[in-house]
């Protein structure tokens, strides 16, 4: 037989000491001390059930990054040079109906094209070229012209970024670059 | 030969407290790897998502390394 120890106070109804009691009733003990060890114990052991989920979470993005599967981009014509003035700016769906995209032309040969929504909330972005940015209305929002980068205002994440090709006169969407810096 | 001397309840609390210290900043930290590799991921950076896994299990394999020690101190 165990020898009881010191330490416990309370006495189980069956006189037996608390090494010898069934599990439940040693996880839900009645002195004040001993319930707030176990108590602190199964914190360590919730945390340890958290800590197992956030290792599984990064287990599941290693393996969407390595077996999942990235959208295959359309070559899509968005725009004739000679249709786009020098200072001009044009709104497009790419790369299915529903999803805007703001092409502007910056200088002779040069063009950038960013997504047309907000990456704080999603509203609608404006151009305003003169000030060298696209403005959010919604919250204040203000994006660098040729690069996407925020500038000021609640957003946090560029605007992603169509990749193009100009040939023939032509500019063509070849594909979405997300980024987040 | 001398058995293992057992740890009093009394000294079992700060060891005890001690270990949940160390156990809530590993799971803080879990958390910050976790919300900067989504991040990342959702940005189409997938550089860091095999090193942050790797941490992450690292640090999952140490608190469940503690949460074993707070069950032997018992014994």
């Amino acid at each position: 037989m165990t020898r009881r120890d010191p330490e416990e106070m309370t006495i189980a109804p069956d006189g037996r000491p608390l090494a010898e009691q069934p599990k439940w009733r040693r996880d839900f003990p009645i002195d004040v001390p001993q319930d707030q060890y176990v108590g602190r114990r199964e914190f360590v052991k919730f945390l340890a059930l958290t800590s197992f989920a956030f290792a599984a979470g990064q287990v599941w993005i290693l393996a969407k990054s390595l077996f999942g599967v990235r959208p295959a981009f359309p070559e899509v014509e968005v725009a004739r040079l000679s249709a786009l003035p020098v200072g001009g700016f044009l709104q497009f769906d790419y790369p299915a109906p529903g999803e805007p995209k703001l092409l502007v032309r910056l200088g002779q040969d040069r063009f950038v094209a960013f997504d047309a929504r907000c990456t704080h909330l999603s509203c609608p972005v404006i151009p305003q070229v003169a000030q060298g940015r696209f403005h959010c209305p919604c919250h204040q929002g203000n994006f660098d012209l040729a690069t996407g980068r925020p500038l000021s205002g609640p957003p946090r994440r560029p605007l992603p970024q169509v990749r193009l090709e100009v040939r023939d006169g032509r500019v063509f969407a070849t594909g979405v670059s997300e980024r987040t810096s | 030969m001398t058995g293992r001397r057992r740890i009093s309840r009394a000294q079992r609390m700060p060891i005890l407290a001690g270990i949940v210290s160390i156990v809530v900043l590993i799971t803080m930290l879990q958390l910050w790897l976790l919300t900067a590799t989504m991040n990342a991921h959702l940005g189409a950076d997938d550089g860091v998502a095999a090193p942050a896994a790797a941490l992450s299990l690292i640090c999952f394999a140490l608190v469940l390394g503690l949460l074993r020690y707070t069950y032997r101190l018992e014994r």
